[in-house]
């Protein structure tokens, strides 16, 4: 509770700071907040770890290892926060290290993919993107009303966890989901293992046989003040994350005004038609930085087949 | 009357008392079956879900079409009897038994299916301690719990009276476990006036009970499908669509019910051409309803043509088109012809319909679930062949194998402990067996 009362302080003098300075303040290699003064359960002694633009920094020990709540914590969201994401698919190149990162930082095998990059088209003459694909943490979430069990559940701070402890892996949230979603351990993967920590739905990690498991927006990384793997991973700050009570989201280099971002970018939220209500807001893909095909470079060839049947690949032969 | 019973019984005597040598093979043939499927079963266990053919597309496969499957079976076991037995149809008697015990042998092993896809089993206990009202599977757990309990006090009702018969026949050699055993259970019954009558009211009751208990059952499980917003399974037809297709294969598996056992226990005397005709009007009538349901859930798809519902149905008439033609049009037009046109209708010709009846709607059931599966709202994007395209494996094979050789067994057994047919008053109502056909 303490330190998240200091996060919480933290944050609204950064946000302070932030609207003092405008938008588009440098935070330090994808820290979400500065923590002012010395947080609770530092331990003094510093390693040096490097940051995603390849910085060198030195943080205190006890910032390495996350601090892991308990399953019952778990269900009680971080309070006074409503978690959103937004992804400008006009920056997306198909890199794959938000896939990459969120694997390393849940313990995944290579087949269980929280983050997935789709190339979509959405029509014969319209352009084609590269749409990359978090669970959207609906506020009105099918998968939630249909579990049996209560296995998983929507938090006040909006993200939607799974327990697996209490899943029974019957797979209707993965048949209620519309998004293609959820995942399941089809057997005992040996990446489980690498996870010495106690589980917590907040960090979906370790994973377990036989029990559904899906992204969780890395509350484990907020609550310490820090943004989601795939939003720190990303070399091209594609992903932006924040609170929409604060009206702020960042990708760790820019800070934006949720609101105004949405408004000046023409920001939606995927398949809005379904009523779902999804917390994850996509910037339609103008203002390319990078043409589609580049998304193809640079990929195993087991990733490149995925998209071989896309519309886009087959008439450019790709 | 007692008489007559008592003939009938002395008839019946040895399907009770002895088993053939052909009998014991193909008892033992069956267990061998089951034998394999325990064998897949623990390799599923020990090996993890992964030798199955689902994965986190389609990750429900035939273990959830089979369940379906059975449980219509049963539901339709209910429905047939449950209504033959209010109506009082008059040549119901040496069928309705059959149809009891479909029921209920469905009922064990439907279930059984879903347990399949279960990735937990050893948390199933958890439904029940943190089972949420909210959850369709919740509504599944209570309706299916109330419908085996429902259906088995039916059953035992409509048992009674043989039961009583057979512990009152003292000609009937069998071990003395066995007398015993009906005698318990035939809980003192002794057919007095007293009796007879709040017998008949409980049956009454119970029969009206389990048409209503059948038809909720059902429609629960196809809401299960469209509660979701999958295309092609968010549908409001498919409550009653689900009940019907039901109904439709177990009047199906009743006719292949009744001509083995005609066949083996030669039953010519009692079931008959007008029992083979009656059901295959029951099944023709079906058949059409069912035609109209598909033609009706496909064409309000087709004809609106939202992109996702076209994906569905161009996969249906490209990847999926012989399953789509057998489930939908032949299963359909089958009995029709062969039933509604006087000369086909012989007694192997309507068995055979059945057969394909029974296909065409497992089929049926593979095309509503497997096809959405394929193709959710955003496209596959998988290299791996098996993550998008599903095949099932030889272990979901070697269980559904094994489930119809559970039935079939515990068919066989039944038909050694109780006769196929019904004994208790069947007599009176031959005179009047010609009112209907």
């Amino acid at each position: 509770m303490e330190e998240q009362g200091t996060n919480k302080n933290s944050r609204r003098q950064f946000l302070k700071k932030g609207l003092l300075a405008g938008a588009g303040v440098a935070v330090g290699g994808g820290i979400l907040t500065v923590n002012a003064g010395k947080p609770a359960g530092e331990s003094g002694e510093k390693v040096k770890v490097m940051t995603t633009k390849g910085e060198i920094m030195e943080v205190d020990k006890a910032m390495l290892k996350l601090p892991r709540v308990s399953i019952a914590e778990s269900h009680h969201g971080i309070p006074g926060k409503k978690f959103v994401m937004v992804i400008d698919l006009g920056k997306c190149k198909n890199a794959r290290k938000c896939v990459e990162g969120c694997q390393r930082g849940h313990h995944l095998p290579k087949s269980q993919e929280f983050m997935k990059v789709y190339l979509l088209q959405d029509a014969e003459k319209t352009s084609p993107y590269w749409f990359p694909k978090p669970c959207f943490h609906c506020d009105n979430p099918l998968c939630v009303s249909v579990c049996p069990v209560g296995a998983t559940f929507k938090r006040t701070d909006g993200i939607v966890l799974i327990d697996n402890n209490r899943c029974i892996g019957c797979k209707f949230c993965m048949t209620g989901c519309p998004y293609s979603t959820r995942v399941f351990a089809w057997k005992h993967y040996p990446e489980f293992d690498e996870d010495k920590e106690p589980y917590s739905p907040e960090a979906s990690s370790p994973g377990k046989e036989g029990t559904v498991s899906k992204c969780d927006f890395c509350p484990d990384l907020i609550r310490v003040g820090k943004v989601p793997y795939c939003v720190s991973a990303c070399p091209m700050g594609v992903i932006y994350f924040g609170d929409v009570d604060e009206d702020t989201v960042t990708n760790g280099t820019e800070t934006f005004q949720f609101s105004e971002l949405i408004r000046d970018r023409a920001g939606y939220r995927y398949l809005e038609v379904l009523g779902t209500r999804p917390c994850v807001y996509y910037l339609p893909p103008v203002e390319r930085q990078f043409p589609v095909d580049r998304g193809f470079n640079d990929l195993d060839v087991s990733v490149k087949n995925r998209y071989i049947n896309t519309p886009y690949a087959k008439k450019h032969k790709l | 009357m007692e008489n007559n019973e008592q003939t009938l019984l002395k008839e019946f005597a040895p399907q009770l008392e002895r088993t053939s040598i052909q009998g014991y093979i193909w008892i033992l043939f069956l267990i061998c079956v089951i034998g394999i499927g325990v064998f897949a079963f623990i390799q599923q266990v020990t090996k993890g879900h992964e030798v199955t053919g689902m994965r986190d597309n389609v990750v429900w496969g035939i273990y959830i079409v089979n369940f379906i499957f059975f449980m219509g079976v049963s539901y339709a076991g209910a429905l047939i009897s449950g209504t033959l037995h209010l109506f009082k149809t008059a040549w119901r008697k040496p069928v309705i038994r059959m149809a009891e015990f479909i029921t209920i042998i469905s009922l064990l092993i439907g279930p059984g299916y879903i347990l399949l896809c279960i990735g937990r089993l050893d948390k199933l206990y958890y439904l029940v301690l943190f089972g949420r009202i909210q959850s369709p599977i919740t509504w599944d757990v209570i309706a299916i719990s109330t419908d085996i309990f429902g259906c088995f006090i039916f059953l035992y009702l409509a048992l009674l009276r043989d039961l009583a018969n057979m512990r009152d026949f003292e000609e009937l050699q069998l071990p003395k476990w066995r007398k015993k055993f009906y005698k318990i259970i035939a809980l003192g019954y002794t057919g007095t006036d007293e009796q007879k009558k709040r017998l008949e009211r409980a049956t009454d009751i119970m029969a009206a009970m389990v048409i209503a208990i059948a038809i909720i059952v059902y429609s629960v499980l196809a809401w299960i499908f469209s509660v979701t917003l999958q295309p092609g399974w968010h549908s409001t037809i498919f409550g009653p669509y689900f009940v019907i297709a039901a109904v439709y294969s177990g009047s199906a598996v009743l006719i292949l019910a009744m001509w083995f056992f005609r066949k083996v226990y030669h039953l010519e005397k009692y079931i008959t051409k007008k029992h083979f005709v009656a059901v295959g009007v029951i099944m023709l009538v079906l058949a059409a309803f069912f035609g109209y349901f598909t033609f009706s859930d496909y064409l309000t798809k087709w004809y609106g043509s939202e992109k996702n519902d076209e994906l569905l149905i161009q996969l249906l008439f490209k990847e999926f088109y012989w399953p789509f033609i057998i489930s939908n049009y032949i299963g359909v037009l089958l009995p029709l012809i062969v039933v509604g046109i006087a000369k086909f209708r012989t007694i192997t010709n309507i068995t055979i319909t059945a057969v394909v009846v029974i296909i065409a709607l497992w089929l049926n059931r593979y095309l509503i679930v497997v096809p959405t599966l394929q193709s959710p709202y955003l496209p596959i994007q998988d290299s791996r062949i098996e993550w998008s395209i599903y095949s099932s494996t030889w272990v979901e094979w070697s269980l559904t194998a094994a489930g119809i050789a559970l039935f079939c067994l515990l068919f066989t057994i039944a038909s050694k402990f109780i006769p196929i047919v019904t004994i208790a008053g069947n007599t009176q109502e031959t005179k009047s067996e010609d009112v209907l056909v």
